[in-house]
Parts: structure tokens; sequence; C-alpha cells
């Protein structure tokens, strides 16, 4: 097992800059999420990792050794890829001793890992299976195995369960957390899906436009966003973004918005910017009828144990979680407040959050 | 109460009538097709004179003189030779001295054959290797002027092959080439390679570039991944492939006619010149164009599955 480290790392294809400096380090052990959505540069990432794409110009150390440059052969990696790419014409057996073979591995000790590895996975009695036939969970399974059957470095995975159907995708990600628990081996798992990169990941990094935007624990980056995009990205529904024309100073406690004082988290950070964004999780909001953002309501999408409700205000629509019992018809009209410390201001120019007594680092 | 019976079909499903109407069509069309090549084994089981009989006969007893006369050489003896002779030790010698001959050795048509087996078995499995491999540097690898080679590739089968054939005549002669298996085979793999190129071209777009990438990150080099991951995979673009290279291969005549006369002269140019007695050896050409058949028809079948695979390939996704 090993650690990997991401140097300033640019990768472009023609005049399409895929990645745009990268840095991370992935901790030895670590399940690690790359989240971002579609061409965001983060299959190109993991890519770069396995040797699949060469960087344009950075560093990539794998256990300490520069790998920026050699042959995906030669790292020593696992990848399982989006459609598995098991191999037609083998079955579930040689798929799985493919990678042994390779390391010129003698039958006996080969067979005894193969049989480990079925084992582990539970695909003991599909082993003589023609791969053409098996249901989606069970090529997943053959995948993990034909990755986990070489004891490499490193797993990458490049969104091994965005092919599987909804009910099995769940059963998968618990599986392949306990099976990370139980290997604890180097994992990198790229997904567009802001559910698996929270319920998997030890540490989870955003990207967006090839850069990566927000690194840290699942709680970091939905408690305290380091940009917009982060916090629109993660939650479902995203983060409310309250437009606000004026700049901010170290030491405010308040913005002026359509004409009412909001509290807000004493500012570390000044933004000279001339338009900012308060940003406040729709659950940390309220409907009330004394205080906050004037508005009417536009809609409610229930949820089981809650509502969502969409509010139309002056400074743009504003979604608040309430309580199933809470009833609002449409066009009520209301106000919306929020807590100081659930707010976090984005510089409008930036778009990165700015540091308050609730976002110091 | 009666239930109808149901009538319903698919309304993507032929009809009853369009399948009959299609499937006589067929039939009528086969019949037509093999008519010519009855006519010619019917022909190499006829006698001499019954091949050129006016009017044609359809009925006649059955002789295997043309298959003798392809097989051997023969020379015309008086009786008393004839008479002199021991007792005939099998029936095709007592079937050429009822015919007041006796064979004088075997005839050239086995080596012609073989010939044409060496050279359009050597120019198909050359056609295909080469074509297999830039296939696949044409279908994964980025190449300056990409579209413009494969189009020049192309290009070479834009004129008929024969339309150059002084210059390689003459070429030939001076390297030394000319009825010479080497030369017959490296012609027609020449004039394969494109063809060979483009249709694999396509088998080799359709197999996703995952599967090299598996087995490299699972330690394999890239030339590994592509004969052990690729090319089982393309089998049958290569079986197609071969087949078509193999037809034009056998087949060749005008190449063969120009730069054969001996040592590699293969079948084509030969069996139009078997001579019997008084004039073309109507039975013989007959039976030698049956046997010329054969090895085509033998490899077409045996890959004829992965044949309809290929010519339905990328129609239909699996």
């Amino acid at each position: 097992m090993a650690n990997i480290i991401l140097k300033n790392l640019y990768k472009s294809f023609d005049d399409f800059v895929a990645v745009k400096g990268s840095d991370l380090v992935i901790e030895n052990g670590e399940f690690f999420v790359l989240l971002g959505p579609s061409g965001c540069g983060k299959t190109t990432t993991l890519r770069m990792i396995a040797g699949l794409e060469i960087p344009t110009s950075g560093q990539i150390l794998l256990d300490g050794d520069d790998v920026t440059f050699s042959r995906a052969s030669k790292r020593d990696i696992a990848f399982v890829f989006q459609l598995f790419a098991l191999y037609p014409h083998m079955n579930v057996w040689k798929n799985l001793a493919f990678p042994l073979k390779m390391q010129k591995m003698n039958a006996p000790d080969i067979k005894k890992r193969v049989m480990e590895v079925a084992k582990l996975l539970q695909i003991e009695h599909l082993i003589k299976a023609k791969v053409s036939g098996l249901a989606g969970g069970d090529r997943q399974r053959v995948a993990l195995g034909r990755a986990i059957v070489r004891r490499p470095k490193a797993f990458l995975m490049d969104e091994p369960l965005g092919t599987l159907d909804a009910e099995f995708r769940e059963q998968m990600s618990i599986e392949l957390k306990k099976l990370h628990n139980r290997i604890n081996a180097t994992t990198v798992y790229v997904t567009h899906d802001q559910i698996e990169a929270m319920t998997m990941g030890d540490k989870v990094a955003v990207m967006n436009e090839g850069k990566i935007l927000q690194f840290g624990t699942p709680n970091e980056i939905y408690s305290k966003p380091a940009t917009k995009f982060v916090g629109s990205f993660i939650g479902a529904p995203s983060m409310n973004f309250i437009p606000f024309e004026s700049e901010v100073h170290e030491g405010d406690t308040e913005v002026l918005v359509d004409g009412q004082k909001l509290q807000i988290p004493r500012q570390r950070d000044n933004s000279l910017s001339p338009k900012n964004f308060i940003g406040v999780r729709p659950e940390n909001m309220k409907l009330n009828t004394e205080k906050g953002i004037r508005g009417t309501v536009y809609g409610t999408e229930y949820l089981g144990n809650r509502k969502i409700c969409t509010i139309d205000t002056k400074a743009g629509q504003l979604k608040v979680r309430i309580t199933k019992d809470q009833s609002v018809s449409i066009n009520d009209p209301v106000q919306v407040s929020f807590p100081p410390e659930a707010a976090i201001l984005f510089n409008g120019q930036s778009e990165k959050a700015l540091m308050s007594d609730q976002i110091t680092n | 109460m009666s239930v109808q019976p149901s009538t319903q079909r698919s309304p993507l499903e032929p009809s009853s009538f369009s399948r009959k109407s299609a499937a006589t069509i067929i039939i009528i069309y086969c019949i037509i097709s093999l008519i010519p090549i009855a006519w010619m084994v019917m022909t190499s089981f006829k006698s001499a004179d019954d091949a050129v009989s006016y009017p044609p006969l359809v009925f006649f007893d059955p002789s295997l003189e043309g298959w003798v006369n392809l097989f051997t050489q023969r020379t015309r003896q008086p009786q008393e030779y004839l008479d002199s002779l021991p007792p005939p030790q099998s029936w095709y010698e007592e079937l050429v001295r009822s015919r007041q001959m006796v064979i004088a050795g075997p005839s050239r048509f086995l080596g012609r054959f073989f010939n044409s087996m060496i050279i359009g078995f050597g120019s198909t499995f050359l056609s295909v290797f080469l074509g297999s491999l830039a296939a696949y540097a044409f279908s994964r690898f980025r190449i300056p002027l990409k579209d413009d080679l494969m189009f020049f590739i192309l290009s070479t089968r834009m004129f008929p092959p024969i339309a150059v054939a002084v210059p390689i005549f003459l070429m030939y002669r001076k390297l030394g080439l000319s009825d010479t298996h080497l030369g017959m085979i490296i012609l027609y793999t020449m004039v394969n390679l494109s063809l060979a190129v483009w249709l694999l071209k396509g088998f080799m777009d359709e197999i996703p570039l995952e599967y090299e990438e598996a087995a490299m990150v699972d330690g394999y080099t890239r030339f590994q991944a592509f004969y052990k991951i690729v090319l089982p995979q393309a089998m049958t673009g290569i079986a197609a492939t071969a087949i078509f290279c193999m037809i034009f291969a056998w087949n060749e005549y005008a190449f063969a006619v120009l730069l054969t006369f001996s040592k590699a002269q293969t079948a084509p140019p030969f069996i139009p010149t078997i001579i019997g007695e008084g004039g073309l050896d109507w039975p013989a050409i007959a039976a030698g164009t049956v046997m010329f058949l054969v090895p085509v028809m033998i490899f077409t079948v045996v890959l004829r599955k992965h044949l309809l695979r290929g010519i339905t390939f990328g129609a239909v996704r699996k």
C-alpha cells in the first residue's frame, strides 16, 4: 500500500485544458473520493495516476517514487473501469487470473489467490461462468476481484457504480466500503454522485473545470464549502445564495439585503467586489412572519418527512427546508430568516468563501 | 362463445406473404446462380464427346475420364504396343487404355494447385497480419495526417490493379520476382492490404479502449495487450477480412497470366490451357475448375459464421 502525491499536475488535450494544476495528498490506506460534474477533469486526473494519460506538466509520486512518466504496467496500480472492461473472451476465472499470469506466478499460487479473492467477494459459484452472462452486480464483483487479486499499491476506481441499478448501487457501495475496511488499501474513487462521495469517502476533493476547489472530510466540505461552486454542487437541494450589492470589510457583522439588515458572522476578510453572496443551506433557513427576507411561496416539494419550500424573493428564489407538518400555500407572503452562524459569505468575483468567525481556515 | 384465434403480429415483423415471396425470390436466385456450377460439375463427369454435343446433354453416362485426364499425362500408342503390355493395374489405367493411350506420368495440375494454395494463403496471412497492425495503429494512436493517410491507402484501390501491369511486369523482371511465389505473395498482399486496413480499422474502432487499458494496468505491455486482448476480440473482423483477401488472391487471373508461367504458375492461368486430343479437353477443364472451387469454398464455410457477423457488425450493437 502506498500514498499518492500529485504536484501541480496539468493536462491539456490540444487546446482544451482538462486539469489545471492539481495538488493532492492521498494518505496510505485512505478512501479518497474525487467528486465533480462530468467534464471536470476528475477522470483525467485518475487516468494520469494510473499512467493511462501522460501529464503535460507536474509530478506524480507513488509511495515516494516519481512515476509521472512511467508506464501503466510498471506502476503496480489496479484500475476498476466504469464499464468494468472484463475481457469478453475469457471466463470469470481467466479474468481473475489474467493479472497474475503476467507476474509469472505458478499455477497453484494463481489458483490459491483466485479462490481467495472469489471467496472474499462471494463469487465462487461463478468462477466458470462467461462474463457476458453476468448480472451487473456480479460483473462489478469480478472487476473488483481482478483489481484486488494482484494486491497492488493502490486502487483507482472510475465511477464503478455508475452503471448499476439504483438498488444494486447502494448495496455495492456498502460492500465496497466494507471491502476497503478489510483490506485497507489506498483507494481513489471518482464519482459525480455526491451521496456516494459523502457516504464512502474518508476524504473528498471537489473538482470543477479542471481545478480542485476543495479537499477535506465530507463534513468539512458540506459545512464549510470553500467556494460557491462547492456549496451549490454539494447538498440536495443545494445551498442558497443571496446576492447583495456592497463590499465586505473585516469586522462586518451585518449586510444590507433588499433594505433589511441581515446578521452574519464577524468577517475576517475584505471583499472589494461590488457584488457578493451570502450562502445558507436550506435546512438552516426558517419561514416566519416577523423578520428576514420578504417573499411569497412559489411552490413546495413533498419529500416524506420534510418539505422543500421555494420562496420567490427580490433576491431570487430561495429553497427552505420545513417540517412535513408546517403548512404553506402558494402565494402566501412569508419571510425567510437564518441564524447568523449558518451564513457563509462568498466573494462575488473569485467565488471564494470569505473568512469569518465561522470559517476559519 | 368462440375465441377468435389471434392473428395479430408485431407491425415490425414481415407478413407471411412477404416472407414467402422473399423466400421464393431467394430460391430462384440460388437456382439461377447454381446452374453454371452444376453444369461444370456435370461436365467434369462427361465424356469428351458428350461435353461438346449439341443440343447439350442433361442425362448422360457418367465417366471419370475428365478427372483422370486432369491428373495425368497420356500418350497415344499403337494397338500392338498396348497388347504387349501387362494387364492394367488399376481402373484408371484401364480407362486410359480403352482410349488407346498409356499414362506417361502425372500432369502439372497438382503443382499449379499447390502454387495457388501457397500464394493464396500466404498473401492472405500477410495481408491480415500487416493489416491488423496498421489498423490498430490507425485506430488507437494519434497519427499526423491520419485521415489523409487512410484516404491514400484507399486510393490504391481506385484504379484497377491491372492498370499498373506494365510497370509491375518490368519491375518484377528486373528484381527477379517474375514467376516466383514470393513475388506473387507480395503483389497480392499489396493489392489486398488497403482493403484489410480499412475493414480491420472499422472492427478495431468498435473494441472499447478500456480492455487494453485494463490489461496495461494489469502489467502487460501494449503489444501484449494487442495480441492477448484486441486480436481475440477482432476475430470476426479478421475472419471476414481473410475471406475477402483469399477470394481475391485465389481468383486473380490477369497478373497470374502476366507474371507466372511455370514454377509459380497458379491454377487460374493453367486450367484453360489443359489440352486434350483435338483441342480443349472440356471435361478435364471442368474437373480442374471444380477442384479449384473446393479450397476457397471450405475456407468460406469454415469462417462463414464470422463472415455473417462481420458483415452486420456495427449495424447491431451487442
